[in-house]
């Protein structure tokens, strides 16, 4: 069976919704088949590792064995998913003892469905785990994205905003300094990338914004006003805690600056899918929290 | 298995390293067991055997109770089996006579368990003693010695050395890679910490280089392979093609101008590529040899034919240029070799948070050593490469050094010659500077001192290492420096309009080729090693190979002068003997059982063994004592000095008595 | 003027707290730190801790338990690796912090009602019991746990989350959560086992 298995995360079916919506859209139109993995669970994200490494592990482990029945590669499309799906396969391989606890309890305790019933879980390190702008690059192509684009977004002006945890500490498919995936991603749907955006992989906030709103907007004020003095139209995001931080903090942000300002937060996924012609609705576009009509006016079957 | 010698009487000495040895081994109870022997007719403790009186007391025991043979308990053998050897002899016996048992490197330093130290050592002991009664009397080798030598790497420090051995009336080639002498020296602007202008210190000695009767130059040259052994080194040089005659060309430079290339296109490996040179070029203004050189990728005469040849007609009769020059090779014998390949400076691409290569403003130490130099591609002005002059700059230390990342080891000199750039850029730009530092080091004669003059000079000083480099935004031309500064205790963001990185050293990026040619040794950053890092700092582990300056690690000037002074004088001491003695431990063959099947020919590593008359035959004075060939024979028919079969095969049973 | 003398005496230190930090990374690499700053330097919360990652290092090899357990340093790391990466040493100091985390939770020196400690605890036990986060009911937990008067200002946040189909106020779970929560418990089981031999 080709294609890949995808493990949307808490996030993608929530505040990240467009994410999960453009990114479904954009791999039908590259006939790229996506299959949902079944019954997964939340990742633990950074919350859980604070509370309790073991667990924490254990967790993402359950995640990885589903994933290992089918056997396909594994894309997460939320950098922080992504991360720890990646630290926890690498724990297992390093640390022999964990992996024996974790996995002798996966096998006795969780199961998975079979042609038969129910089989015991069981977890082997076979299976990649990738991001979409990995997969995008290094298995589909910058050519063959670029084939499929219609409707070029030419003259529309992008910061490419990576955040960090898809370059930190790993950094498998990007240059972890200055990452280039998205820009050549979004070069092919026609836009004017601003590759020397210098806060390419600095933090959001991350859940900071939750926690601590006052800290976080601080780093938000800061990504966009950099942004917005080199001339961005939009920012581009890969993760939806970036996206989110970003966009839902933008007022906040602004007020901190002094200044009056709205750019628009949109993942590459949305972008790509505007420049093949999709529709607004079919990207999740109309749940932008910040009008994204102004940049994108004149585009589109349906603006 | 042949019988003992008789039953020699043996002597057994336990050496307490005053507590390095005694501390974990209880040297009392190891003399007493050694007693017991078969053989041993003496046994003594002392606090420290290598001492005269050490020594005085083997001599007078092998007198006194007619002692045949004698065993050492103390150090490794490296430190002082020559010490007792001498002992041994001065006694009246033969020399090899003696066995060493290194209870301290393989022992005492080794363990912790005070009972399970001393019962090893008496291991040892027993083994040495069972060995020692079969050994031979034996005679050093005596080689004798070229009296010409090598010199690798035509920096200060080849050139010091050279100069040193050729002032000693000894004839010297030196081997140089670059069109030109003068290693990265020449492109220095000033020295710290004196401030002398390093072309004015280096020159001089280029050009009585180039004057000495005594120092042979083979510059765009670079050793192939080396064979033989100390005294006797063959040396295969290959000469890359300058396309210049060099005893036709006088230096004019008259080519140079009449290229037809009126302007320079190729970057100019000498300015870092801060300006461009034409096809046919002398590397800077003093090189020596005063000689031009043709870059065959930029002269069109290698790519389509000139049709002008403007250089060969402007050179006329002379007719210096040559374009049919192919590699050329020379085979040159040498007594010694001293190697002074110097080191490379770090790639500070390979730190992309740094941003070199991706930023304007963002330049090495190397380049700013050149934009500052008044023969540089700016004449010395401060002139970006946006055509501005700056009004702030950072200086970022440690670039490559002091991090597990790149290279863990202090480069040495970047703090210096930071300071030196720091003082030299206030002087001609009058800009503010911020040098960013983790420690700053200077521990040199005069450094303490330049540091505080540099201090006076208002040059802000930043405890804490940059974490990031990035462009103002807003077109500014500026890069924005990020740090913690570590002593107020926040971070700061300083935006400038010059970058400086400082660069560490490293090997140069053949060093692992050039360790393989001359057969020496490497340490973990990648520079050669020295034989002993504090008493042996100049030879390496190859008897007549020596090391001078960075290629032995980072070094500023003065040391690396010092240290080519040195490597000369243990040169010149080595030829001066006319001769030297090897150890006897050489393999030979028992001629009556050698079958002639040609295995230990292609064993040997020194190339020493030949078939003479369907026989091997094995030159002694290239046999390095390695054994592999005794291994190796099918027949059993090659021996070894001091390695004979009972003696390896005592030893073994000694030690294993206690099992 | 008041002032506060800064002076510490070495009975105060702790020298089993700094025992315990410098065995978190194997070769006692906490204790190779060179202070060169470049944690703090690249960490983009350093501006807002009290300490900043180099010297709440510091304070930790050196023993001082309190300072470090005690600091809103460790709850403002956003796990971002900008330090981990930058680290000359190679001291992987995201992950030091989490160990720092878990060890105030269990020392009981986490800030009562701090909302990043809170928050953690909340995320940890609804995902434990249900197996996915569903983010309305976490900020409401978030927020009557660490107080109301924070989360007012969001208000306008979530109308808009809801107004764009972006909140869900569905409390998600996975089907096989009662084999998660063996899974979990097992675990859990198995290290108390193996502290207890």
């Amino acid at each position: 069976m080709s294609g890949y298995q995808y493990y949307p995360g808490c996030s993608l079916k929530g505040t990240g919704k467009p994410y999960e919506e453009s990114l479904l859209a954009v791999a039908e139109a590259l006939d790229i088949r996506l299959d949902e993995l079944p019954d997964w669970n939340c990742c633990g994200a950074t919350a859980y590792m604070a509370v309790d490494e073991l667990q924490a592990t254990t967790l993402a482990t359950r995640n990885l064995a589903i994933a290992a029945a089918d056997g396909r590669d594994l894309i997460a499309p939320c950098n922080a998913c992504w991360l720890v799906l990646s630290k926890t396969a690498g724990h297992l391989a390093d640390d022999p003892g964990l992996c024996s606890v974790v996995c002798g309890a996966l096998q006795a305790t969780c199961t998975i469905p079979n042609g038969d019933g129910p089989a015991p879980l069981s977890y082997d390190a076979s299976v990649p785990i990738r991001h979409p702008l990995d997969v995008l690059v290094n298995d589909v192509g910058v050519e063959t994205v670029a084939a499929a684009v219609t409707e070029p977004l030419e003259g529309l002006t992008v910061a490419p905003y990576y955040g960090c945890q898809i370059v930190r500490p790993l950094a498998p498919f990007d240059d972890q300094y200055d990452p280039v995936t998205m820009d050549r991603l979004l070069e092919a749907a026609g836009c004017d990338v601003l590759g020397d955006y210098p806060f390419k992989t600095r933090c959001c906030g991350a859940s900071q914004m939750m926690t601590m709103p006052d800290v976080g907007v601080d780093l938000v004020a800061m990504l966009l006003e950099d942004a917005i003095a080199r001339g961005a139209d939009v920012i581009a995001v890969a993760c939806p805690l970036c996206q989110f931080n970003l966009e839902a903090y933008q007022s906040k942000a602004f007020k901190r600056l002094g200044k009056k300002g709205r750019i628009p937060i949109l993942y590459f996924t949305q972008l790509l899918g505007l420049a093949m012609g999709l529709s607004h609705r079919a990207l999740g576009l109309q749940r932008s929290f910040v009008d994204v009509k102004p940049v994108l006016a004149g585009r589109s079957s349906d603006a | 298995m042949r019988e003992p010698n008789g039953t020699p009487r043996i002597g057994v000495y336990v050496c307490h390293c005053g507590t390095n040895i005694a501390s974990t081994v209880d040297v009392a109870a190891v003399r007493d067991a050694a007693e017991s022997l078969p053989g041993v007719v003496l046994s003594r403790d002392y606090k420290y055997m290598c001492s005269d009186p050490g020594q005085e007391l083997i001599k007078h025991d092998i007198a006194e109770f007619g002692l045949e043979r004698v065993v050492v308990a103390s150090c490794s053998p490296c430190l002082h089996e020559e010490t007792f050897r001498g002992a041994v002899g001065e006694g009246g016996i033969n020399p090899y006579f003696f066995q060493m048992v290194n209870i301290r490197e393989h022992d005492s330093w080794v363990h912790r368990d005070i009972a399970a130290a001393t019962a090893k050592a008496n291991d040892l002991i027993r083994a040495a003693v069972r060995r020692v009664r079969f050994h031979e009397p034996l005679e050093p080798r005596r080689v004798p010695i070229d009296p010409r030598v090598m010199v690798v790497g035509g920096g200060i420090a080849g050139i010091h050395a050279a100069l040193t051995l050729a002032n000693a009336g000894k004839q010297v080639y030196l081997v140089e890679r670059e069109p030109s002498i003068g290693g990265h020296m020449a492109m220095f602007d000033k020295t710290f910490p004196t401030l002398d202008c390093a072309a004015c210190i280096l020159t001089p000695k280029m050009t009585q280089v180039r004057a000495h009767p005594n120092i042979q130059i083979m510059t765009m040259s670079e050793v192939e392979e080396v064979s033989g052994f100390v005294g006797d080194y063959r040396v295969r040089v290959k000469h890359h093609p300058r396309f210049v005659i060099e005893d036709a060309c006088v230096g004019c430079l008259e080519c140079i101008d009449a290229c037809v290339f009126r302007n320079g296109k190729t970057p100019d490996e000498f300015n870092l590529g801060l300006s461009k040179r034409k096809p046919i070029y002398i590397p800077f203004p003093q090189a020596v040899p005063q000689v031009v050189v043709i870059d065959p990728e930029a002269c069109i005469e290698f790519r389509a034919g000139c049709r002008k040849k403007t250089c060969v007609e402007v050179c006329a009769e002379r007719n210096a240029i040559d374009f049919q020059q192919e590699v050329t090779y020379d085979e040159v014998t040498v007594g010694a070799i001293i190697l002074a390949t110097g080191f490379q400076a770090f790639e500070a691409s390979r730190l992309p948070q740094y941003g070199y290569g991706r930023l304007d403003a963002v330049y090495t130490a190397l380049e700013v050593e050149r934009l500052v130099n008044a023969s540089g591609p700016t004449e010395g002005s401060i002139v970006l490469r946006d055509g501005s002059t700056p009004t702030s700059i950072g200086i970022i230390h440690c670039i490559g050094s002091r991090d597990k990342n790149t290279n863990e080891y202090c480069s040495r000199v970047c703090c210096m010659y930071s300071l030196k750039l720091a003082h030299l850029l206030k002087e001609k730009t009058d800009a503010e500077i911020y040098e960013f530092y983790i420690d700053m080091r200077t521990p040199g004669k005069g450094f303490e001192e330049f540091y505080n003059r540099v201090e006076e000079e208002g040059v802000h000083f930043i405890r804490g290492k940059v974490a990031d480099v990035y462009p103002e935004a807003g077109n500014t031309g500026r890069v924005v420096l990020q740090a913690e500064d570590t002593l107020a205790g926040m971070v700061r963001k300083i935006p400038v309009d010059m970058v400086v990185l400082a660069t560490g050293l490293e090997p140069q990026p053949d060093a692992e080729d050039v360790r393989r040619t001359f057969n020496i040794t490497c340490g973990s950053g990648g520079f050669f090693t020295e034989r002993h890092p504090k008493l042996a700092p100049v030879s390496t582990f190859t008897d007549g190979v020596f090391l001078a300056g960075a290629c032995q690690g980072p070094k500023d000037i003065p040391d690396t002068v010092a240290q080519a002074g040195a490597a000369a004088a243990e040169a010149l001491a080595l030829i001066d003997a006319g001769h030297i003695e090897l150890e006897p431990n050489t393999a030979f063959v028992v001629e009556e059982r050698c079958s002639g099947c040609r295995t230990c020919v292609g064993m040997c590593p020194f190339s020493a063994i030949s078939i003479v008359d369907g026989k091997a035959v094995i030159n002694e004075v290239l046999c390095k004592g390695c054994g592999t060939c005794v291994a190796a024979c099918p027949s059993g028919a090659i021996r070894q000095n001091l390695f004979e079969d009972e003696e390896i095969f005592e030893e073994i049973l000694g030690v294993l008595t206690h099992v | 003027m008041a002032t506060e003398p800064m002076i510490r005496i070495e009975a105060d230190r702790d020298p089993e707290f700094a025992a315990w930090f410098t065995g978190l990374v194997g070769e006692e690499k906490l204790r190779e730190c060179i202070h060169c700053g470049v944690c703090s330097g690249s960490c983009p919360l350093a501006s807002h801790m009290d300490l900043g990652p180099r010297k709440l290092m510091y304070l930790a090899r050196e023993g001082w338990a309190d300072d470090v357990l005690g600091s809103n340093t460790i709850w403002l790391c956003t796990s971002c690796y900008a330090c981990t990466v930058a680290c000359p040493q190679q001291i992987p100091v995201t992950d030091v912090m989490y160990a720092l985390k878990r060890k105030a939770i269990e020392a009981g020196k986490a800030p009562k009602r701090h909302p990043v400690a809170v928050m953690a605890k909340q995320f940890s036990r609804m995902v434990h019991r249900r197996g996915r986060m569903s983010e309305a009911y976490l900020i409401a937990g978030l927020a009557l746990r660490s107080g109301v008067h924070r989360y007012v200002g969001m208000l306008p946040m979530g109308v808009n989350a809801v107004r764009t189909g972006r909140i869900s106020l569905k409390l998600d779970r996975i089907r096989r959560r009662k084999e998660l929560t063996a899974l979990l418990d097992r675990v859990e089981r198995e290290r108390e086992e193996v502290a207890a031999s």
